[in-house]
């Protein structure tokens, strides 16, 4: 066990991963990088964030290899190679390039299983980067999980820490489905206590980061630690906060959101993906279904806007979920009372 | 070939604008003021101006996410670009767009793209506008040598010959793709790509600008003309990382060095232009002068701007809503 960052500890998921399986290999823009430079220099960037660092020096060129810039082709390809016998790990980079490849993903990889009457497997990982937060803009900011938690045969895992990106990322190269694998692009220096060695965290179980009596906050991905840090101020104030990272999107674990719901009679879902048709609207709908009775308030959502990422910090900050705006999401819907309470 | 005086004034001028304009960019990123990605153009100067010095404001651009040498060859003002750069409301695109994002329709400038190889079908579209308004107007895709394996890029070829569009299609070929060389990425030739789709390819050397302005009037005319598509191939170098802080590991020692002493475009049209007579050194001493002031004060005006308000953050998802 040492500290080590989200980056290290996706770069080690890969590497413990590639020594236990030669099947498993990684393909992607710049994930080594250098190839067909003038100074022969090779591995020069290990990925546009350094997060693939070392992997090629280690597994050499056939196993470790950058890619044109022609998504479609090569995540494609990743996905035909997950299917005829090897383990693809292919990075996207930013996943808002997935415009240039969905085909790929959501009509060829994801629906291979099932229009082939379950005679396919496609052990697939695709890792990309997500998330606001960076002055990016528009374009290089989205999160688009609900994307792929739409299409049936993905799996989506958004880890909200280094100690479950490292254990989440080797479930998913074990995993036999194609899997999205995304990475909040702000969370890479974020460090906390990882073990050296590997471990798994199985798809479709929530963690829960704080346990309290009165609210249940649902929280994806980064969002995770600004629940975390809004529950912490609550119970200064008296209000105590379950806090719910589902760890996976797809498969979701329906039975702790609901079972938490059912101790704290209220909920509140933080997503920083776009408001409509989102991960927060899906855990609401669920709970309206299932959980109605245990309701003591309306369900509130802490989500953006409906509008593109903004470029500029001030819009940008504004656009994002915080912990203040959770905060005060927890505060509103404590203070709620039921008609007849009134 | 003789080029109106005006014309090399106007594109000298553009040269410097965005040489210095980049320069000041690579020294503020470094304060670390400047928010999110920038790729800077310098040392590929002369292509977008060579290219630009032969469109009007009717004809059309897409630009890439290396896109502020578009931008100001044409004829975006660095006022409005600095600021966009800064995230102020007096950008641009009013702070919501950023360096990648910088457009201007009302000059036909369809934006840099933070997507590589996003603009080659834009521009078959507004090729498109063109023929079927009538309104002589052609439209050109600047894209890399990384962009140029991009299937929306190879689609476009196909689809501008298919259509026989007034298109051009500049491939600026720096050699790399952010660390990854195109000796490596492109297989094959651009110019076997441009005749396996039908249509004509140019190729020069992208620092020199009359070589530029020749080979892509050629193209221009004959799309103006009625003739289809043409690709003109540009070979040029960047001086600088692929964005601000790319140690550059990938290229050898003294490779920029080389390319800065050897291929400025600034000084080799500099050196043509006041041999041959046709300028004379002061008229260009004067411009250098007047783009440092005016570039300076964009930096200057670009700080002291207002960022958006909060309300603009909703503004604009819509025409109509
Ligand atoms: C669809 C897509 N894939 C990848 C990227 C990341 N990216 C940005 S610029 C770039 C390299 C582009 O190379 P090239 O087209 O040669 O242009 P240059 O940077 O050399 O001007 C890459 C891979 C992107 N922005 N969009
Ligand atoms: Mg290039």
């Amino acid at each position: 066990m040492s500290k080590k960052s989200f980056r290290q500890a996706i770069n080690e998921a890969l590497r413990l991963e590639m020594r236990r399986d030669p099947r498993v290999i990684l393909m992607g823009e710049d994930v080594a990088g250098g190839r067909g430079g003038t100074s022969g220099v090779t591995d020069a960037w290990g990925g546009v964030l350094g997060v693939t660092k070392g992997l090629q020096t280690e597994f050499g060129e056939d196993r470790v290899f950058d890619t044109p810039i022609s998504e479609a082709s090569y995540i494609g390809a990743a996905a035909g190679a997950a299917a005829t016998g090897l383990r693809p790990v292919a990075e996207l980079m930013f996943v808002d390039f997935v415009g240039c490849c969905l085909d790929q993903i959501m009509n060829q990889a994801a629906k291979f299983r099932y229009m082939f009457g379950g005679k396919a497997r496609t052990p697939l990982v695709i890792r990309a980067m997500y998330g606001a937060g960076f002055n990016a803009a528009a374009q290089h900011s989205q999160a688009l999980y609900p994307l792929f938690t739409h299409i049936p045969g993905l799996k989506v895992v958004i880890p909200s820490s280094p100690y479950e990106a490292k254990g989440l990322l080797i479930e998913a190269i074990r995993d036999d489905d194609p899997v999205i694998f995304l990475e909040n692009k702000v969370m890479y220096d974020d460090e906390e206590d990882v073990p050296d060695g590997s471990y798994t965290i199985p798809f479709g179980e929530a963690n829960l980061t704080r346990e309290g009596d009165d609210v249940t906050i649902v929280a994806f991905g980064r969002m995770v630690n600004f629940a975390n840090e809004a529950a912490d101020r609550l119970e200064k104030s008296g209000i105590s906060c379950t806090v719910i990272d589902p760890r996976t999107t797809s498969p979701l674990d329906t039975g702790t959101i609901l079972d938490c719901v059912a101790d704290t009679g209220r909920l509140v879902i933080v997503d920083e993906s776009s408001p409509r048709c989102n991960l927060a609207t899906d855990v609401a709908a669920l709970v309206a279904e299932e959980a109605f009775d245990a309701l003591k308030a309306p369900i509130r959502r802490v989500v953006p806007p409906h509008t593109p990422v903004p470029f500029s910090s001030t819009l940008e900050a504004l656009y994002m979920p915080n912990a203040d705006k959770i905060e005060a999401a927890v505060k509103s819907v404590m203070s709620y009372r039921m008609k007849e309470e009134v | 070939m003789q080029i109106a005086r005006d014309i090399l004034l106007r594109s000298y001028r553009s040269m410097r604008t965005i040489r210095d304009f980049e320069e000041r960019l690579h020294v503020e990123f470094a304060t670390g003021e400047i928010p999110g990605f920038v790729h800077l153009y310098c040392g590929e100067e002369a292509s977008g101006v060579g290219v630009c010095a032969n469109l009007t404001d009717t004809d059309t651009i897409a630009s890439t996410h290396r896109g502020h040498g578009h931008c100001i060859a044409k004829g975006v003002g660095v006022d409005g670009m600095m600021a966009e750069i800064y995230g102020r409301s007096t950008g641009v695109c009013r702070g919501k767009g950023g360096s990648m994002h910088i457009a201007d329709l009302s000059l036909g400038m369809l934006g840099a793209n933070g997507i590589v190889g996003g603009g080659p079908p834009l521009i078959c579209g507004a090729a498109l506008s063109h023929k079927l308004l009538k309104d002589g107007g052609v439209a050109v895709a600047f894209y890399g040598d990384g962009a140029s394996n991009e299937g929306s890029t190879l689609e476009s070829l196909n689809l501008a010959t298919v259509w026989q569009l007034p298109a051009i299609f500049v491939v600026e070929d720096n050699g790399y793709g952010e660390a990854t060389g195109a000796s490596y990425a492109v297989a094959g030739t651009q110019k076997a790509r441009a005749e396996g789709f039908g249509m004509p390819y140019y190729e020069c050397d992208g620092t020199d600008f009359f070589a530029v302005y020749e080979t892509a009037g050629e193209a221009i005319k004959r799309a103006r003309a009625g003739e289809g598509p043409a690709m003109v191939h540009v070979h040029l170098s960047r001086w600088y990382g692929h964005f601000e802080g790319d140690s550059m590991s990938y290229r050898i020692d003294g490779e920029v060095a080389r390319e800065r002493a050897e291929r400025d475009c600034l000084v080799n049209f500099r050196r043509r232009t006041t041999e041959a007579g046709l300028l004379d050194a002061a008229a260009l001493d004067e411009i250098d002068a007047a783009v440092k002031a005016e570039v300076e004060q964009s930096v200057v005006s670009a700080k002291a701007a207002p960022t958006p308000e909060d309300a603009d953050l909703l503004k604009d998802v819509y025409v109509a809503y």
